[in-house]
């Protein structure tokens, strides 16, 4: 073992031996980490392919397949479920498969969104066909191939594990038939395998990640190296909007380490030999901001201007029957307003991206979600920068420390990309916490009004839901062209598509832009609406006198998938028997990006106020199951994700300016706080739905129900406060 | 000059005395496993040890590790043998994976002094140490699996 813990092939071997099945596959993300000599001579320790029958399938005269991987690694398992698809089809040695990220190119585009991208849940459902199809692909011309070599009708052949098997039982290796195979034509259909004889899609293959990520080898954004590097770090206006009036770099220059300083775009970036150095001599930076109109602004003016806009009338998203009528003539009527605030994602690893603009051509070293597409993402951002044709740029992604929707943004890539044109060098541009608490698009605040009205007999009748807030698609404009009907779908997602028995629902949008940079977070829309209906159907359902569960399950009997998965949680969690003193249950639902979840949250309140989440049971019904264990991973970590939100995430401002900085001002759950987690999967053969997101929205309702339940107290405005909920 | 002793091997280093020792690991030496979160000791992504005591390396000063043994990820094992290491992986722990070389050291540390740790134990001693992905439960596990309190996952 060396200090910078070299890698060899077979260091990966003996992994393999040492730790367990599964391991034995190399993995190289290239040129993105320090002890890049070792990840080379990983690589070339695996065979030149010579088999590349398309974008996704290399196979090597070694028997090694490369599985080119061309979406961003964020923690939700991509590097693993998507080669499962094509290893699946190929009948590859799950043993002999390794990954490869894919370069930023056209063949990489997913055509749903013209771009090369990963985000909204849909990796694997986007995937599903084309990998697989890639996959069977390549074995139809390997088995050509052996045909071929043994003079047979390729339609008596199999293949199993790496190995196309002849008559006889004779037996010729992937590997052995990788030159040939490159010879075949490559067939126009092929046929893909009964899910009946799957032998890796819906099992736990483990992770092809987790050996780099175990021994610090994995190349995040932030560990991207090359000669002659130098680190970036950036002041930026303190107000949104705000810009650079003047500056005095003298003493910045004369911090020690400091190259250069100079303006980019964004604001003023301090060049140094680096972090340390460079945030010292930004430290040292004299800035003079020019704040423009947001200066006044604070989080008590938005939501006045909220509240303001509130009484209008917006445009029309959902509207069944006649709600005003039905809500006049109704028995019992019930109306709520719910605010929530202003999110940052708060990545483990704080935005970062290094660039080298030269003459010839970019390379970007970028922990992104957004390679290429529509003439932007990061190549074609780099591009327009640095002076040159998409084709001269390189966009090599790394491990993305954290997405969350945030490294779908570009902001970070323009800045490396300036700063390494203005300085001529090589340059990484840094981002420290506060940085990137304060300089993120946030999940967008939102005020809403809600009102319902019941029949005789409980059954509610009409429901209205004027949402407030701004869009974020509204910024897309000129690329995806204007909002439908004027309608941002993200704002009103899960408000909408309330899956209750409701002969009367209006749902109404008022669109509240304050120039705040709002921009995806995890879930999106149904983050924070799914929080407001699955709260508001709570309250009718104690307006009823009515179980929550039994009043959501007997309005469900048109959507099965939502009614069962409903069911299993209630059914796993025990819904309705006694538990400890002290303790009450909650329930909440939501369908989004393609699945449906239900969680049930049992919570306890101390005497000051502070809940405590102990158990959340999750039902899932994500159609066909890839990797149970990935799928079972990312609603645990979606529900914390939206836990962290319910219990204290709150972006707030003051004369224009984000007021949290780091993690003791914008705090996320800890060990200590984490409650048990129980995932059950609804098992069907239904396309594939997303798993990246949709656990988090119903985690803060279920939360909230849990609490109502408990203290007769209803959360209508996120974070929970302790002063809200204590008991009497 | 500043002399360290990093994964026991001995070197110079020529920066600042008040430079952070993570800096001087990610910057300097090259040892990048060690990853930067908060800057302000809050998140425990840079946790290293310090003649075996998990410490923040954002918040130390490397001059107050001269003379120490400097222990990072990169030298528990560059195989994943470490059985912390290996724990990891049948758990399935890491996700995006950035918070988990901090997380494992923290882990080390607490089974070096207490190897068979209860979750009250384990809470005190995790606590420090954030990750967004969420793998708390599967880092419980972990820490159990290692410490031979519970049998491994499937994988």
């Amino acid at each position: 073992m060396t200090a910078t813990g070299s890698f060899s092939r077979r260091d990966f071997l003996k992994t393999g031996a040492t730790a367990g099945a599964g391991l034995t596959v190399a993995i190289y993300l290239p040129g993105c980490r320090r002890g890049e000599p070792e990840a080379a001579a990983a690589a070339a320790a695996v065979a030149k392919p010579t088999f590349l029958p398309n974008a996704w399938v290399r196979v090597g005269p070694d028997g090694w397949t490369t599985v080119m991987v061309d979406r961003s690694e964020m923690g939700q398992g991509v590097t693993t479920s998507l080669p499962m698809l094509v290893a699946e089809e190929l009948d590859a040695d799950w043993r002999k498969v390794r990954i490869e990220q894919a370069p930023a190119a056209e063949e990489y585009i997913n055509p749903a969104f013209g771009l090369q991208g990963t985000g909204g849940s849909s990796s694997v459902r986007a995937g599903f066909k084309p990998l697989r199809e890639a996959g069977a692909r390549a074995r139809a011309m390997l088995i050509a191939a052996a045909a071929a070599t043994w003079g047979v009708d390729a339609k008596d052949l199999k293949t199993e594990k790496g190995v196309v098997i002849g008559p006889g039982g004779k037996k010729l290796t992937y590997g052995a038939l990788a030159d040939k195979a490159a010879t075949m034509p490559v067939p126009e259909t092929v046929t893909l395998k009964d899910p009946k004889d799957w032998k890796l899609i819906g099992t736990n293959v483990g992770r092809l990640d987790l050996v780099p990520k175990v021994t610090g080898q994995a190349g995040f954004g932030i560990d991207a190296t090359a000669p002659g590097m130098l680190t970036a770090v950036v002041a930026r206006p303190p107000v949104f909007g705000g810009k650079v009036k003047s500056f005095d770099a003298t003493a910045a220059k004369a911090s020690p380490g400091v190259k250069q300083v100079i303006q980019i775009g964004s604001g003023i970036a301090v060049v140094a030999d680096g972090y340390w150095n460079a945030k010292k001599g930004r430290d040292a930076l004299k800035v003079e901001w020019d704040n423009g109109p947001l200066g006044g602004s604070s989080s008590e003016s938005i939501r006045q201007k909220f509240v303001s806009l509130s009484s209008r009338p917006g445009v029309t998203a959902r509207n069944d029957g006649n709600a005003a009528t039905a809500l006049a003539r109704g028995a019992k009527k019930i109306e709520a307003v719910y605010e929530v605030p202003y999110l940052a994602h708060a990545c483990m690893e704080p935005m970062n991206t290094a660039a080298h603009v030269r003459s010839d051509g970019v390379t970007v070293w970028s922990p992104t979600q957004f390679q290429m597409g529509r003439g932007i993402g990061a190549k074609g951002i780099a591009a327009k920068i640095g002076g040159v044709p998409e084709e001269k740029v390189e966009v090599i992604t790394t491990y993305l420390g954290g997405g969350f929707g945030r490294r779908f943004e570009l902001d970070f890539v323009v800045e490396a990309v300036e700063a390494s044109k203005a300085t001529g060098a090589p340059v990484k541009v840094v981002w420290s916490r506060e940085d990137d608490t304060q300089h993120d698009f946030y999940r967008p605040a939102t005020y809403n009004k809600l009102a319902a009205a019941l029949d005789q007999d409980g059954a509610p009748v009409a429901w209205t839901h004027r949402i407030v807030g701004p869009s974020i698609m509204a910024r897309f404009e000129p690329v995806f062209g204007p909002l439908p009907k004027g309608i941002d779908g993200s704002s009103v997602e899960a408000a909408v598509d309330l899956p209750y028995e409701l002969p009367n629902v209006k749902v109404e949008w008022v669109r509240a832009d304050v120039g705040v940079p709002v921009g995806f977070w995890r879930s999106v829309g149904n983050s924070q609406n799914a929080f407001i209906v699955e709260s508001f159907i709570d309250e009718l359902a104690h307006a009823a006198g009515k179980d929550p569960y039994e009043f959501r399950r007997g309005l469900l009997e048109k959507h099965p998938r939502h009614k069962a998965v409903l069911e299993l949680a209630a059914e796993k969690a025990g819904w309705g028997r006694p538990l400890p003193e002290g303790r009450a249950r909650g329930i909440a639902l939501q369908e989004s990006f393609g699945s449906w979840v239900a969680e049930v949250a049992e919570v306890s309140v101390s005497p000051e106020g502070k809940p405590k989440v102990h158990r959340i049971v999750c039902a899932v019904d994500c159609g066909t199951v890839v990797n149970p264990d990935i799928v079972a991973a990312q609603m645990e970590s979606a529900i914390v994700y939206g836990l962290s939100a319910a219990l204290s995430g709150e972006i707030t401002l003051k004369d224009g300016r984000v007021v949290q900085g780091n993690f003791d001002t914008y705090p996320v759950l800890r060990m200590n706080e984490m409650p048990v987690v129980e995932v059950h999967l609804v098992k069907n053969s239904e396309p594939p739905g997303g798993v990246g997101e949709p656990g988090t929205p119903p985690a803060a309702p279920a939360v909230c129900n849990a609490i109502f339940a408990l203290t007769g107290k209803r959360v209508r405005r996120l974070p929970i406060r302790p002063d809200e909920i204590k008991p009497a | 000059m500043i002399s360290l002793t990093i994964n026991g091997k001995t070197q110079s280093v020529e920066v600042a005395p008040d430079t952070p020792l993570l800096w001087v690991l990610r910057d300097t030496v090259g040892l990048t496993g060690t990853k930067f979160g908060c800057g302000a000791g809050l998140c425990g992504a840079c946790t290293v040890h310090l003649d075996g005591q998990a410490v923040r390396s954002c918040q130390l000063p490397v001059s107050s590790a001269e003379g120490k043994k400097v222990t990072t990820i990169e030298g528990l094992s560059a195989d994943a043998s470490h059985k912390v290491q290996r724990a990891w992986i049948s758990e399935q722990v890491p996700q995006c994976g950035y918070c988990q070389p901090g997380q494992i050291m923290s882990a080390v540390a607490l089974l070096a002094k207490t190897p068979k740790p209860t979750d009250d134990e384990i809470d005190a001693a995790m606590s420090g140490n954030l990750c967004r992905c969420g793998t708390y439960q599967r880092v419980r596990r972990a820490i159990h699996v290692a410490a031979g309190q519970e049998k491994g996952g499937t994988v």
